[in-house]
């Protein structure tokens, strides 16, 4: 049964989303994209890699001397336990992706089969999904990822849980105003009358056309999931000391700061600011693509 | 010495596609209390040229190169203090859609007041409200209605308070961009009678840009038939209705239809304006000319004076 | 529809939205974690002790009664009881807020204000460097962790510049007393109006200078989405013929884009600061903690710290029942504003 829903899927995914090359002319969004896609390309490769060219263990303490500014030995100084800052922001953004991905799967698993059926069904299914959704999503997101996370204690699961939680709703938003729009498509009344399934429908049919909005809604989850994470951390929900993590960084360094040691703050901060500025850059950008707004 | 003197004039449009010469180096001369009939297919580049007098051309449009000179004033390279001293106190504009032209919130005085208050500060809002009544009389609209809004006229009315606006601070010039295209044509004739009037008592240089020929016969003194951005003809009114030397202007005054005419066969010209981002080489009229020879499809033919009016046309440039 | 029908509909579908919310909260704080008492306490505590702290806190109880006890009580104002000392989260809650929400008005204002001269600007020079360098500010200010940007200005214009204070509300014996007539006070808890209602400009001075880097650095993160919203409405209002037309008569190109164009954008604007202050509250949990901004947000940071679960989920109902609230009164005033909504 997989097997034969996947073949059309790929065949329509590959038609669906634009070559690099055609990106590039499609004005300013395609070069949002571009870049965006190029900054997070960049960090997530310089996470994977940092083991081999971190010139320190990020987590031994005392390399160096305690609190010294970026020098020619340590290009971004050391913090208070004397850990080399370069070799922590080479590795300070695996937890970050981790979590990312992981919040993003989960919405992918739950949302977009809720979303779904709820839309598709319409009816009292439709109303009462509509109804959680919108009161979660009405919610300031930290504040319900600070109570969730708060509950279930620290960990990469568990802070992609709540993180989860707060996004469900939005992946649900999405998908069910372009099932209701595409649901309504003279060829989706056609393929019914011609005796198609509802579920043949719904994943042939309907899901194609949903995809794209999907992308561009997962990609502005992960930009919302790093900087969650770095919220979650900054409240003490993060994680055991011991990991590099550049929201711990964050965190930490702010005590650092009145004696004047800046770059244990400033380097990770920029780490993440970049890193949300690149998922921005590509939801930002997939979202114009795919919804034109003004046609200037 | 001219009132308006257009030099040149080159407008382009940059888009993402191309770059498009909307005005393709234009040149004119407009003398005080004289009327000028610009006349073209929707798309040549007429409005365009009307909005450059008062450097009005919406972005991505672009003046490129030329001059203008209004009286002692250079349009292009004035301030932009200057150039909005001369709007509305100097130029007045009319505009083809008096519906959309007009602030739906605001009441007709209150455009009056802020007009005349913008021009001339020392003005008491009562009498510029008292002078916005007496052009409106004069348009033939009861003074009362000042305090109405644009909704509430009709049409017709509101096309009458534009030029009321257009008039109210006594320009030398006016510009009236397809004044009559969204009025039915019982109102447009009471239009046109008021414009020609109001030149007359007023002593106004108009331009008149329009799409309908006809229109123009009975007002203008000179026509300038544009073509894709440039001038094709332009010369007096009789000369250019009696003896057409354009092959477009010849094709134009055919298609209007006229019923003094029996048996006459409703003519129209074949083909389409071209697309200014490709033009064709040479004259951009050959492809949907009948006179078209060789030189015409390799060679751009310039202005020339012909018998008093100016053509651009290889078939009377016989070098 | 009338303004009457749409606003009992509104009221009528809020109400179970605020349900769904309790118990959402309830499910996540009473039954996720297992028992919450007893992840209140690092240490083993012998059972007396845990079973004596939970009956003062109701925590013995089953579950279907605590919910309906906590729901009965949520209608008295009962927001819980603090696991720390007992006492009621309610008389925290309440001598908090006025700090958030002061904090919040503030922001507000920076936001928009920024947001929407930054719009325009934006609107004005279509396509040009000064275009697009704001439109990727205005993408870059979210990026930015509310905290890390609080950060960099405490160190810039506090301690390099020592324009601003670094932290906290006020210094003490500056706070504002407010309205005394006879023998009685009121005041609002909010500082500005205080001082203003007493009369005394030093300390309405001080309470500015305290407010502006924290409502600046919360303004500043959220301003993207106004920066876009007003851009995108001017370019499509300056397009309009009865622009081009003002302009034709000479009007100041000022009194064109603000008189005119501005005009249309007004609305979505409104509707948009309704949206936004969710994210507010949201944001103001970390700029509070950056500031030491005594705020509720500030309470339940703290209150994360001390492992107060009971005291957590007073807070966290209370910023629902607050978002839906403003939420419900942004609708009505803007179905009050447009009739066209009230469909």
């Amino acid at each position: 049964m997989s097997m034969k829903k996947e073949k059309p899927q790929g065949r329509i995914l590959v038609q669906l989303f634009p070559s690099l090359a055609n990106l590039a002319s499609r004005g300013l969004a395609g070069w949002a994209i571009l870049i965006g896609a190029a900054i997070v390309a960049v960090m997530a490769v310089m996470t994977v890699v940092a083991p081999w060219i971190s010139p320190y263990n990020p987590i031994a303490i005392n390399v160096g001397p305690i609190l010294s500014p970026p020098s020619a030995e340590f290009p971004l100084g050391t913090n208070h336990l004397g850990q080399d800052m370069l070799s922590r922001v080479y590795s300070g953004g695996a937890i970050m992706f981790q979590v990312a991905v992981l919040s993003v799967i989960v919405c992918l698993v739950v949302g977009v089969p809720i979303g779904l059926f709820a839309s598709y069904l319409g009816g009292y299914t439709d109303k009462v999904a509509s109804l959680v959704m919108d009161s979660i999503y009405a919610f300031p997101g930290l504040v319900l990822a600070i109570a969730i996370a708060a509950m279930l204690g620290p960990g990469v699961v568990n802070m992609a849980l709540s993180i989860a939680v707060v996004y469900v709703p939005s992946y649900f938003r999405i998908i069910r105003s372009q099932v209701l729009t595409i649901k309504e498509l003279p060829y989706v009344e056609a393929a019914s009358m011609m005796g198609a399934k509802s579920r043949t429908t719904l994943f042939r049919y309907i899901l194609p056309n949903v995809i794209p909005s999907i992308v561009a809604v997962a990609t502005i989850n992960f930009a919302d999931a790093v900087l969650t994470s770095a919220g979650l951390t900054f409240v003490g929900l993060g994680l055991p000391v011991s990991t590099p993590d550049w929201g711990w960084d964050l965190t930490y360094g702010r005590r650092l700061l009145p004696s004047g040691a800046w770059w244990v703050i400033a380097f990770p901060g920029l780490m993440v600011v970049l890193l949300a500025l690149g998922f921005t850059m590509m939801g930002e950008g997939l979202s114009e693509l795919f919804n034109p707004r003004l046609q200037k | 010495m001219a009132l308006l003197d257009i030099e040149s004039l080159v407008v382009e449009y940059h888009t993402l596609r191309a770059s498009m010469k909307a005005v393709d180096r234009v040149s004119l001369a407009m003398e005080k209390g004289h009327t000028l009939g610009l006349v073209g297919e929707s798309g040549c580049g007429k409005s365009t040229l009307g909005l450059s007098t008062v450097r009005l051309v919406p972005p991505p449009g672009k003046i490129a190169s030329g001059h203008i000179v209004l009286g002692e004033t250079d349009i292009i390279n004035c301030s932009d203090e200057e150039i909005r001293k001369v709007r509305g106190k100097r130029v007045g504009y009319i505009f083809q859609d008096p519906m959309t032209s007009l602030n739906p919130v605001k009441r007709i005085g209150a455009h009056f007041v802020e007009m005349i208050h913008t021009h001339e500060p020392e003005v008491s809002d009562q009498d510029a409200l008292k002078r916005g009544k007496d052009v409106l009389e004069r348009l033939g609209i009861l003074p009362e209605r000042i305090d109405d809004f644009p909704h509430q006229f009709s049409g017709g009315m509101r096309q009458r308070v534009m030029i009321g606006l257009a008039l109210a601070l006594g320009p030398d010039l006016l510009i009236a961009d397809e004044p009559t295209t969204s009025l039915d044509v019982i109102v447009e004739a009471q239009i046109i009678e008021l414009l020609k009037e109001l030149k007359e008592s007023l002593k106004l240089t108009l331009i008149l840009i329009t799409h309908n020929i006809g229109i123009v016969a009975e007002t203008a003194d000179r026509v300038a038939v544009m073509y894709a951005g440039r001038l094709a003809e332009l010369g007096q009114t009789d000369d250019l209705f009696e003896k057409p030397m354009h092959p477009y202007t010849q094709a134009l005054l055919k298609s209007v239809p006229n019923i003094t005419k029996k048996g006459q066969v409703l003519s129209w010209i074949p083909g389409a304006p071209p697309d200014l981002a490709e033009p064709p080489p040479g004259c951009l009229y050959h492809p949907r000319c009948p006179h078209a020879f060789d030189r015409c499809k390799k060679e751009e033919p310039l202005l020339i004076k012909h018998n008093g009016s100016q053509v651009a046309c290889h078939l009377y440039d016989k070098r | 529809m009338s303004l009457r029908s749409y606003v009992i509909a509104r009221i009528l579908l809020t109400i179970p939205m605020i349900m769904l919310l309790l118990t959402f909260v309830f499910l996540v704080v009473r039954v996720l974690p297992g028992d919450p008492a007893s992840l209140h306490f690092e240490k083993q505590v012998s059972p007396e002790m845990l079973l004596d702290f939970k009956r003062r806190l109701g925590l013995d109880k089953p579950l279907i009664v605590q919910y309906f006890e906590y729901l009965a009580g949520l209608l008295r104002g009962d927001f819980g009881k603090s696991m720390q000392d007992f006492s009621p989260v309610s008389q925290q809650i309440f001598s908090a807020f006025p700090a958030t929400l002061e904090l919040a008005i503030f922001s507000s204002i920076i936001m928009v204000l920024v947001g929407v001269v930054l719009g325009v600007q934006a609107s004005r020079s279509y396509n040009s460097v000064r275009d697009h360098s704001i439109r990727v500010f205005g993408i870059t200010s979210y990026a930015i962790p509310v905290f890390f940007l609080g950060e960099v200005l405490i160190m810039i214009f506090a301690i390099y510049f020592h324009l601003f204070p670094a932290g906290d509300r006020i210094y003490p014996g500056m706070a504002p007393t407010g309205l005394t007539i006879g023998g009685l006070h009121w005041s609002s808890g909010l500082y500005v109006l205080d001082s203003i209602l007493e009369g005394n400009p030093t300390k309405l001075g001080v309470s500015l200078r305290y407010l502006f880097l924290p409502s600046l650095t919360l303004g500043t993160v959220l301003c993207g989405i106004f920066i876009r919203l007003t851009r995108g409405n001017m370019l499509e209002t300056l397009q309009l013929d009865f622009v081009t037309a003002a302009r034709a008569r000479g009007l100041k190109e000022r009194t064109v884009v603000y008189g005119y164009a501005l005009r249309n954008a007004f609305l979505p604007i409104l509707t948009m600061m309704g949206l936004q202050f969710a994210a507010l509250l949201a944001g103001a949990v970390l700029t509070e903690t950056t500031f030491s901004w005594p705020g509720l947000g500030r309470y339940l940071v703290d209150r994360i710290s001390f492992r107060d679960y009971t005291a957590i989920q007073g807070v966290v109902v209370f910023f629902g029942i607050l978002v839906a609230m403003v939420s419900l009164a942004v609708d009505i005033i803007y179905a009050y504003l447009d009739p066209r909504i009230r469909f």
